[in-house]
């Protein structure tokens, strides 16, 4: 027994020590922090030029978070396949990993795909990342693409690369076609241009989702100025249940339609059941939501897997990372239902062509305010140096320059007109 | 006439004695007897349900687990890899071991290994960087010990002065355990998605060293140590001695003038404290990152492997190789031959149900009875 006692005193001591020698060094470690480089200060990735293979050898892999039940990761699915037969890719060609979850089972799935000769891997969700890079460094002759990564620019591999759209386009058009859908509902006298609100069930407080719905809530604002939103997370990308109960809560506190960026029908089928309009992401609802539904905007990623696999076989390069544009169609809107107001298809295109021509931005600060000001300035995290200080600025000619310094949205500011939980 | 009768009666037609202790050679000739019949039972089942070649998926299991040199490097890790897999369940099955050997049903290695992944984890975010990197891992090897060996003490005490459940209370530690890191995950995080990635993924703090240019080594080594050590205290120690007095009958141990509440209390302080010392395994040398399933279920597994071996550490080599050969084997040949993943449990539980029963046929002897039709009354 005292043997025990003097072990667990002398780990207490080394515990203590731990303590102490933390309190002589932090002093160092703020100097560190002083130095914050934006993206325009550091050195870029630049990616390797790429051994042809032929088309009969070449093997991809892909990894997906989840299965074709989740919509985020049938959207992937369904481009992969898409590209590879375009291609000319055969099936036994392709290695497809379903319900990868964003862990260490990433690292060890893409290094299985190496070992069954997979000369390209592609992983679909955004907490793979770390474990691409990983595997990237291990094996450097494979080429790993990750979609909304955001370190590709930044680490200085040449074979990993990241993707994303700019999809707070898309996001802002279909927000015009919820905006009509209210004002359709005002002018019926459902309720009045101050009870305007809307909801929105989020998975994650961060960026690319805040991205998501600040450009669907401008969007809306566009054609209904009086409208609010409430949103709502539910902590995980793909929980039907917890996404159901989100859009019911919404319902409940008065939201007048529904939108959402998680993966299940919970939400929808929670406004086909209330009867409550609902804006869909990445997948057609029409046929969970045959009364409800309206629109669904949604990345292609059939250019960029395209693209991928047109290098692999071409043996150019692949670009360190890739923002896939509006005109090359890779940010698209399913076709408008039957529940979507009239005149909606006109407002559509109209806002696209001058998204296109240029004309029109998002991001315009003159159309938001941030605590009842306009915003003039703001820092954002586009290196990523896992340290999460901002460091670019992004406020530029008066627009946020969303996609414009990195693919992957880096949007996280809460303007005035939505209200988020507090933690 | 009618005495005769009802006494036949009477006799069943199987009847089952119980052995004598079969010799080593005897028992192995079982066992070996049971895989072969399983891997013929697999290869019925693979032909029936799928149209494969058996002879192929074996191949392409061994292909998974042993590796074959990778097109675009030439080198093969593989088999490193699936060695370190062996490595973790092994000492993990170690562990539990003497507590189970004491008739403690210990079956929360999997909270204690996760607690201890917890203290190694938080040393690393805290400490990485502050102090000199081997401090750092010791510091780490330190706290997840005494965090481990905490987290099984704790059930243990209530066992040893209140007699509680000790499979009920090590149980709900497991639970107990994946919270707090799901809270501790939460608190760390600073991108808004509870998950903290790799941890000091940068700096590399914290990370056990690379040996003879492998990653994994370190950790093999270090379970090659455990294995030997707790052979010889199990098998030649005084402590070892008195841990299968007191699971073999507490009131002997009693009368023979053994403390049984503070052997309870120390076994399971060892146990806790090798799960402790797997946490730091697989944080340090493995995976550098957390998540509540990060021990994905093998501190269950192992208590399997402890009980197949018959708590011998030396048969848990074999035992826990082949376990692996059929989780990390069947999982490889299934998505080879494009088959459902459920394929590959059905042959692991067909080896696992076979092995099973040689226990059985080894330890149980079957009469059948004999032909009455000549005897006379």
């Amino acid at each position: 027994m005292k043997k025990l006692l003097a072990i667990v005193l002398s780990l207490c001591m080394l515990l203590a020590f731990a303590g102490c020698s933390d309190a002589n060094t932090s002093s160092g470690s703020d100097a560190d922090e002083a130095k914050v480089l934006s993206i325009d200060e550091v050195e870029l990735t630049v990616a390797d030029k790429i051994e042809a293979v032929a088309k009969e050898d070449l093997k991809v892999g892909f990894i997906f978070l989840h299965d074709a039940n989740s919509t985020y990761d049938k959207n992937f699915i369904d481009a992969a396949n898409a590209a590879c037969e375009a291609l000319g890719i055969k099936d036994d060609q392709v290695i497809m990993k379903t319900g990868i979850p964003e862990g260490e089972e990433c690292y060890t799935t893409a290094k299985e795909l190496v070992n069954a000769g997979c000369q390209v891997i592609f992983a679909d969700s955004f907490g793979h990342e770390p474990y691409m890079v990983k595997a990237a460094k291990e094996y450097p002759k494979v080429q790993f693409c990750h979609a909304t990564g955001v370190r590709g620019k930044t680490e200085g591999l040449g074979n990993y690369h990241t993707a994303f759209a700019e999809i707070y386009k898309g996001r802002y058009l279909a927000g015009i076609a919820a905006g009509m859908k209210l004002n359709e509902m005002i002018k019926a006298g459902k309720f009045t241009a101050e009870e305007a609100k809307i909801g929105y069930v989020g998975a994650f407080p961060y960026a690319e989702v805040i991205s998501g719905y600040t450009s669907f809530y401008l969007g809306v604002k566009s054609v209904c100025p009086t409208v609010k939103m409430e949103v709502q997370y539910t902590q995980s990308w793909f929980d039907i249940e917890k996404e159901n109960t989100a859009a019911k809560a919404l319902i409940a506190n008065g939201c007048k339609l529904i939108s959402q960026h998680a993966d299940s029908s919970g939400a929808p089928s929670a406004c086909e059941a209330a009867g409550v309009p609902n804006v869909a992401y990445n997948v057609d609802t029409s046929n969970i939501g045959p009364n409800t539904a309206i629109i669904s905007s949604k990345i292609s990623w059939v250019p960029y897997m395209t693209m991928m696999i047109k290098a692999m076989l071409e043996g150019t390069s692949i670009p360190a990372d890739y923002c896939a544009t509006l005109e090359e169609g890779a940010v698209q809107l399913t076709a408008l239902t039957k529940n979507a107001a009239p005149g909606t298809q006109e407002a559509i295109d109209a806002a696209k062509a001058k998204l296109s021509d240029g004309s029109l931005k998002v991001f315009d600060t003159k159309n938001f305010t941030v605590d009842g000001k306009e915003l003039t300035t703001y820092l954002a995290d586009v290196v990523d140096m896992g340290d999460f200080v901002p460091d670019t600025e992004a406020v530029v000619d008066g627009r946020f320059i969303e996609s414009e310094k990195r693919s992957a949205p880096y949007f996280n500011v809460i303007i005035d007109g939505i209200t988020v939980p507090k933690n | 006439m009618t005495d005769t009768k009802l006494k036949q009666n009477h006799e069943p037609l199987i009847h089952i004695t119980k052995r004598d202790d079969s010799g080593f050679w005897k028992s192995a000739l079982v066992h070996l007897i049971g895989i072969v019949i399983a891997l013929m039972l697999s290869s019925l089942l693979i032909i029936a349900v799928t149209g494969q070649n058996p002879m192929a998926l074996f191949k392409s299991m061994y292909e998974g687990v042993i590796g074959t040199p990778i097109a675009n490097s030439g080198i093969n890790k593989k088999y490193v890899e699936s060695l370190h897999i062996v490595a973790i369940l092994l000492c993990i099955s170690l562990a539990v071991t003497p507590a189970f050997k004491m008739k403690f049903w210990n079956i929360g290695a999997e909270g204690q290994v996760l607690m201890g992944c917890l203290a190694s984890a938080y040393c690393m975010i805290e400490f990485g960087g502050k102090m000199d990197n081997t401090v750092l891992l010791l510091v780490m090897l330190a706290a997840s010990i005494l965090v481990g060996a905490i987290w099984a003490v704790i059930p243990a005490i209530c066992k040893a002065f209140w007699n509680t459940n000790e499979t009920l209370f090590t149980l709900m530690m497991n639970y107990v355990a994946m919270t707090l890191v799901s809270y501790f995950i939460m608190v760390k995080d600073k991108s808004g998605r509870s998950d903290l990635g790799i941890i000091n993924e940068r700096t590399g703090y914290g990370y056990l060293p690379n040996l003879f240019e492998r990653n994994y080594i370190f950790n093999i080594i270090i379970v090659a140590a455990v294995t030997v050590l707790m052979f010889i205290y199990l098998k030649y120690s005084k402590q070892g001695y008195e841990i299968s007095v007191v699971g073999e009958s507490e009131n002997t141990a009693r009368y023979i003038g053994i403390n049984v509440k503070k052997v309870i209390i120390r076994t399971v302080a060892i146990s806790g404290a090798i799960c402790g010392l797997v946490g730091f395994m697989i944080i340090a040398g493995d995976k550098h990152s957390i998540k509540d399933d990060i021990v994905g279920g093998q501190g269950f597994t192992a208590i399997m492997v402890s009980w197949m071996a018959g708590f011998n550490p030396i048969v848990m080599i074999p035992v826990s190789m082949l376990i692996v050969f059929l989780s990390v084997g069947s999982k490889f040949a299934t998505s080879a031959f494009k088959l459902d993943n459920s394929i590959g449990d059905i042959l692991t539980a067909i080896v696992i149900f076979s092995i099973i029963a040689c226990e059985f046929f080894i330890r149980y002897k079957v009469n059948f009875r004999k032909s009455v039709k000549g005897d006379k009354s």
